[in-house]
């Protein structure tokens, strides 16, 4: 496995991850298609995580909740499109924090797949948002860079 | 901390832009207010082909947001949403850098 390249466009908000993987597409949709592989790669592995609702379908949900040292937590991702094992596009919608799309395109090359993850996030209150990643880096790193900020934030 | 080869490139292009009076000049202009490209070009004596590069060189190091309406091409110079934004995307991509490990290691795990 390594990741090709990230590219980070800050106009259009977007940040895009390609990845290759030793594994065909079938296998590479398993890691959302099944709620128990999915638990353990979307969330840090110091949070244990439930999916509760997992309908991979357009207009369907996938839900989960987090127990965290902090209290529970709970999301879920609003599924728009599926296209079994090629391409899933889904809108993350957790309480509190701006709403971001996230696309994913699965491709074929030799002895493997070459994944393409577009994530898109609004307009919006971005401190918020960061906050909420700092939730996957750890809290103490959440905590150094909410102070990195506004100690960058200071005229 | 330790600068990694990603933020000294994006300090090169900052320094780059802004190495050049016209372009700190355009910067200025526009952390006033939304101009266009053709505005922009009236202001100074050089081609709009020129003064689009310039922009072009602006956009490329996150000092202007540019944005199209109609034919015309609007830059404004916000600097600090970009920065919020950049800082955003940063943690987008620390989150999903180690979101690509566990992927792989839960592939080689069941191969």
């Amino acid at each position: 496995m390594s990741v090709v390249s990230v590219e980070k466009d800050a106009v259009a908000r977007t940040m895009t991850i390609t990845a290759e993987f030793d594994a065909p597409a079938d296998r590479v949709w398993r890691l959302w298609g099944d709620p128990r592989k999915l638990e353990r790669w979307w969330f840090p592995p110091e949070v244990t995580a439930t999916v509760q609702e997992h309908d991979l379908v357009p207009g369907g949900r996938v839900s989960y909740t987090c127990a965290t040292p902090g209290g529970d937590r709970s999301g879920w991702w609003d599924v728009q499109h599926v296209d079994e094992p090629r391409r899933i596009e889904l809108t993350m919608s957790d309480p509190g924090v701006p709403s971001t799309s996230v696309r994913i395109a699965v491709a074929d090359r030799p002895g493997g797949t070459r994944v393409t993850i577009l994530v898109r996030f609004a307009a919006g209150d971005d401190m918020d948002l960061l906050l909420s990643l700092g939730f996957d880096r750890g809290l103490s790193a959440a905590v150094a860079q909410g102070d990195a900020l506004l100690a960058a934030d200071q005229p | 901390m330790v600068v990694d080869s990603g933020e000294r490139r994006a300090v090169d292009r900052l320094f780059h832009a802004l190495s050049d009076g016209t372009r700190r000049d355009i910067v200025v202009r526009t952390l006033q207010g939304e101009h266009s490209v053709s505005a922009l070009a009236r202001l100074y004596p050089m081609s709009f082909a020129a003064v689009q590069k310039h922009v072009a060189v602006l956009h490329e190091a996150g000092l202007v947001a540019k944005r199209r309406q109609g034919r015309e091409q609007l830059v404004s110079g916000d600097v600090e949403a970009l920065r919020r934004a950049g800082a955003v995307l940063d943690a987008l991509e620390d989150v999903w850098r180690a979101r690509v490990e566990r992927m792989g290691a839960l592939l080689e795990e069941d191969s």
